[in-house]
C-alpha cells in the first residue's frame, strides 16, 4: 500500500547506497526532483539504470554516485554530448564507471520481462554489431519454428522512480503523454517510488493515461515541476534553453561542480527541483 | 524573403534532397536534428500525408516547429496515436510496418555500417559517443534506410571503430543471413552529394553530387577509395518553393 509522503522521506526510506536503481522517464516526465534528493541524501555505489541516461544522469555520475550505468542512449538530446558522463568514461572522474549498453529495444524488452517476472525477453536484434559480444544478449532458437533469436535478460532493480501528473490521496497515480517505460519499470522493481506534479482528491480519466494503482508503489511524494527541464505534458513544458545550456555549463569540471552546490546541494527557495 | 538558388547553403541543399526522397514515402521514421527538419519539410512540401514516427512513441506527429528533442511535448499532443516505448520496438519496428528510416551516424564505412557508440577502443575510449539509442533494430526492419551525414573522411572511413548499426555487413547477402527484413541504407545523403549501394556489390558509391561540386571533392571527403558512377546525376537545385518552405520552418 503506498504511502503519501515527503520526497526527502521516501527517498531516505527507499533508497539505499549499493542499490540498482531505475529512474525513467523518456524524454518526458523525468524525475530531476528524486534524482537530486538522492543527491542531497549521498547516496552512493549506485547502479544507474536508464534508457536515456540525460541530463540527470550526467548529475548523477558527476557527483559520484554511479558504480555502473546500464543505458541505451547516453547523450543530451538535439544538443550533443553528456560532458559528466564522457568525463567518467574516458577519463574516470570523479572515478571509473563501469558500462553496460544495450540498444533501446534490448532495454524496453528487458523492463518488460521484469515486469513479467519472466527470466528474458526473446528479440530479434543486436546481431551483426559489436554490441553483441560487449553486453547480456544470448542466442535462442525459437522451439516452434527454429528460428534463430536473441535473449536479453530480465531487468529486476531494486528501484524503480518515475514522475507523473497526478495521484490521488490513496495513492494511485495517472501519467498522460509519452508513456515510455515507466510502467514496466515500477513493475519491474521490488521498491518503486512515485512523485507527482500534483495530488487530486479524484483522478479523472485522460486520453492515453496510464494508471498505476497504488498498491504496487511503495511511496508517492508531491514535487511540483519535479520533472524540470524535462516536462510533464499539460502543467510544465520543456525547458530547451536549458538543455542547451547544460552543454555549455557541464563542460567544465569546477563550473559543473558550482553550479550543482547552487542549485541541488544547498537549494535556495524555487530553484530546488532544478 | 524571396529565396533564389544561388542563396542555398549545402546544408540546405542536403536537407531538401534528404527531403524529396520522402516523395512517396507511407511512413518514416526520425530522430532529431537535420532527419527531423527534412521529413517535416517533406510533409509541408512534398508529400502532406507523410507519417512521421519517433521513437519516444509518437506516431503520425505533425509538429508545426522543429523539435529539438524526440519527445518535445508538441509531437505528442499532435500524433495519431502515442504508444510505449515496448510497445513501439516490439509492435511497429520489429514487424517492419515504417517504411524509411533517416538515421545520422559518427563514422559509416563503405558497406554502409554505422558507428554511433566510440571513436577509439572500446574499453578506453578517445571520444564517448551516445550509443546505440534504437538505430540497430531500426535498420535491421525498416523497410528501407536514408543516412545523413556530413561529408568528411573523418565520418567516412575505411574501418569503423566499432559497428553498432549493420548497414549491409561484411557484404552481399550478408543482412539475409542475419535475419534482417528491411533491405538496408538506400542512400547516404551529405552536404556533397548521394551515396547509393552498388546493386551487386552493395559498396557505396557516389552516384549524385550536388550544384557546383565535383566529383574528386567528394572522393578527397572519404576515406576509402570512393567509386564513382558513370552516369554521375547533377541534384537538382532546391526550388523556390522548397527553399522558402524550410527557411520559413527554420524560422518559426
Amino acid at each position: 500500500m503506498t504511502e503519501v509522503t515527503s520526497l526527502s522521506d521516501a527517498v531516505a526510506e527507499i533508497v539505499h547506497d549499493g542499490d540498482a536503481v531505475a529512474i525513467e522517464g523518456f524524454t518526458h516526465l523525468i524525475p530531476f526532483a528524486a534524482g537530486h534528493e538522492i543527491l542531497r541524501q549521498e547516496r552512493r555505489d549506485l547502479e544507474l539504470i536508464r534508457m536515456t541516461p540525460d541530463i540527470l544522469y550526467d548529475q548523477m555520475i558527476g557527483m559520484g554516485a554511479a558504480r555502473r550505468l546500464v543505458f541505451s542512449y547516453g547523450g543530451n538530446p538535439g544538443v550533443g554530448s553528456l560532458h559528466r558522463f564522457r568525463d567518467a568514461v574516458e577519463h574516470e572522474w570523479p572515478h571509473a564507471i563501469e558500462l553496460e549498453e544495450h540498444s533501446h529495444a534490448g532495454m524496453a524488452n528487458r523492463y518488460a520481462a521484469g515486469a513479467a517476472r519472466m527470466p528474458f525477453a526473446v528479440m530479434r536484434g543486436y546481431v551483426g554489431t559489436d554490441l553483441a559480444p560487449r553486453t547480456q544478449v544470448k542466442p535462442i532458437t525459437c522451439p516452434f519454428t527454429g528460428e534463430e533469436l536473441v535473449a536479453v535478460p530480465a531487468l529486476r532493480p531494486d528501484v524503480a522512480i518515475v514522475h507523473a501528473q497526478e495521484a490521488d490521496r490513496e495513492g494511485n497515480v495517472q501519467l498522460w503523454g509519452i508513456p515510455g517505460v515507466q510502467k514496466e519499470a515500477v513493475l519491474a522493481a521490488d521498491r518503486a517510488l512515485v512523485t507527482v506534479e500534483r495530488i487530486v482528491d479524484e483522478l479523472k480519466p485522460r486520453p492515453g493515461g496510464v494508471v498505476i494503482p497504488s498498491w504496487v508503489i511503495d511511496a508517492v511524494a508531491e514535487a511540483p515541476g519535479g520533472s524540470q527541464p524535462s516536462y510533464s505534458l499539460d502543467i510544465t513544458t520543456r525547458d530547451n534553453d536549458f538543455y542547451r545550456r547544460w552543454d555549455k555549463l557541464s563542460r567544465d569540471r569546477d563550473e559543473f561542480q558550482a553550479w550543482m552546490r547552487e542549485h541541488v546541494l544547498e537549494p535556495t527557495k524555487d530553484v530546488a527541483s532544478r | 524573403m524571396t529565396a533564389t538558388n544561388e542563396q542555398a547553403t549545402s546544408g540546405e541543399v542536403q536537407t531538401v534532397v534528404a527531403a524529396r526522397r520522402l516523395e512517396h514515402a507511407k511512413s518514416v521514421f526520425i530522430g532529431v536534428g537535420r532527419p527531423s527538419t527534412a521529413a517535416i519539410l517533406a510533409r509541408m512540401v512534398h508529400n502532406p500525408h507523410l507519417v512521421l514516427v519517433y521513437e519516444s512513441g509518437t506516431i503520425g506527429a505533425k509538429p508545426f516547429h522543429i523539435p529539438l528533442s524526440i519527445g518535445d511535448g508538441e509531437l505528442a499532443e499532435t500524433a495519431d496515436a502515442v504508444v510505449s516505448v515496448p510497445e513501439m520496438f516490439n509492435y511497429w519496428i520489429g514487424p517492419g510496418r515504417v517504411e524509411v528510416a533517416f538515421l545520422g551516424a559518427a563514422q559509416v564505412d563503405r558497406l554502409g555500417n554505422l558507428n554511433s557508440t566510440v571513436i577509439g577502443d572500446y574499453e578506453h575510449p578517445k571520444t564517448r559517443l551516445p550509443g546505440a539509442g534504437g538505430a540497430p533494430e531500426i535498420a535491421a526492419c525498416c523497410q528501407e534506410v536514408v543516412v545523413i551525414a556530413p561529408h568528411s573522411p573523418r565520418t567516412f572511413v575505411e574501418r569503423l571503430d566499432f559497428r553498432t548499426t549493420v548497414g549491409f555487413g561484411d557484404g552481399p547477402g550478408d543482412r539475409e543471413r542475419l535475419g534482417f527484413r528491411g533491405r538496408g541504407p538506400t542512400a547516404v545523403v551529405t552536404d556533397l552529394g548521394v551515396l547509393e549501394p552498388d546493386p551487386d556489390t552493395r559498396e557505396l558509391t557516389l552516384t549524385q553530387i550536388h550544384n557546383g561540386i565535383e566529383a574528386d571533392q567528394v572522393r578527397e571527403a572519404t576515406g576509402w577509395d570512393l567509386r564513382v558512377a558513370g552516369d554521375l546525376l547533377h541534384t537538382p537545385p532546391p526550388t523556390d518553393e522548397e527553399l522558402s518552405a524550410l527557411r520559413e520552418l527554420l524560422a518559426r
